[in-house]
């Protein structure tokens, strides 16, 4: 049914690393969106094409300064998973959005204290 | 209007024409070189006309690949990620997905390191490619090999 908008899917994120950040030394974020990533080349049960539904864009920003900003596209495995580097002077708060197919959105707040 | 060639030219210098274009075609820039020609293309195509030089940037991915539907992979660009000079962009293509891109990332001034992994999808073995654009316009790349035995993008 491609001229339907598909249901969005149920979002679920992971993010590891927070909470051991040192102050002005990079520290890694593990951050984990489960998202299966349709990638809009399989067929269902019916030979009817699954529409597309990814995440294509993810941004992360330290009290709104962009640390990382990703481009995501089909190749990109389910439930996509980054890990990036962050170098943080003081406590603040990290954001992490993503955007996607069907006016998908998604936005995770994370508080630091580095230590 | 003329086909054939101009014999009024001087012999001597369409032998220097000739030497000038063999120069041209040799001195290509080398990340081009042992790529398949779909990557090359795209590699071209986000050079944007300036030279790509191998090095500097560091693929990591598993040679030997048990299941193409998560694989990870890590690249990092050796640079001190300053003010002065920093990683513009990082892109990795693919060569045989029916669409070549698989990330572009950019990096903030909020970055530490300029490091990123993730995981990808290859549905067979293929070459991978990462490039990175700096900041005083230098642009590097890595290619990468991958064995695959289970794919992904197969029908469960």
């Amino acid at each position: 049914m491609a001229d339907q908008t598909p249901p969005q899917p149920r979002v679920r994120t992971l993010i590891h690393g927070t909470d051991t950040l040192k102050r002005g030394v990079p520290g890694e974020l593990r951050i984990t969106l489960g998202h299966p990533m349709e990638n809009g080349m399989r067929h269902d049960g019916y030979g009817n094409v699954v529409p597309r539904s990814i995440a294509t864009r993810f941004e992360c920003k330290l009290d709104g300064v962009l640390v990382l900003a990703a481009d995501l596209y089909p190749a990109v495995a389910a439930n996509p998973y980054i890990a990036l580097w962050v170098r943080a002077d003081g406590p603040g708060t990290l954001s992490f959005e993503w955007w996607g197919d069907w006016g998908f959105h998604h936005r995770e707040t994370r508080a630091i204290q580095p230590t | 209007m003329k086909h054939g060639p101009d014999l009024n030219r001087p012999r001597r210098q369409l032998l220097g024409a000739a030497g000038g274009l063999w120069l041209a075609l040799t001195t290509r820039p080398a990340a081009a070189v042992s790529a398949p020609e779909t990557l090359q293309a795209m590699v071209r195509a986000w050079a944007g006309g300036r030279p790509v030089t191998p090095g500097r940037v560091l693929l990591d991915v598993p040679p030997l690949v048990e299941n193409g539907n998560a694989v990870p992979i890590s690249v990092r660009v050796d640079s001190p990620l300053t003010a002065a000079e920093f990683v513009q962009e990082i892109v990795v293509f693919n060569e045989k997905n029916p669409q070549r891109d698989v990330v572009r990332v950019r990096f903030g001034p909020a970055s530490g390191r300029a490091q990123v992994d993730t995981r990808i999808r290859l549905a067979t073995s293929q070459q991978l490619v990462a490039l990175a654009r700096l900041s005083d316009g230098s642009q590097w790349s890595a290619h990468v090999d991958v064995i695959v035995t289970l794919a992904a993008c197969i029908e469960p």
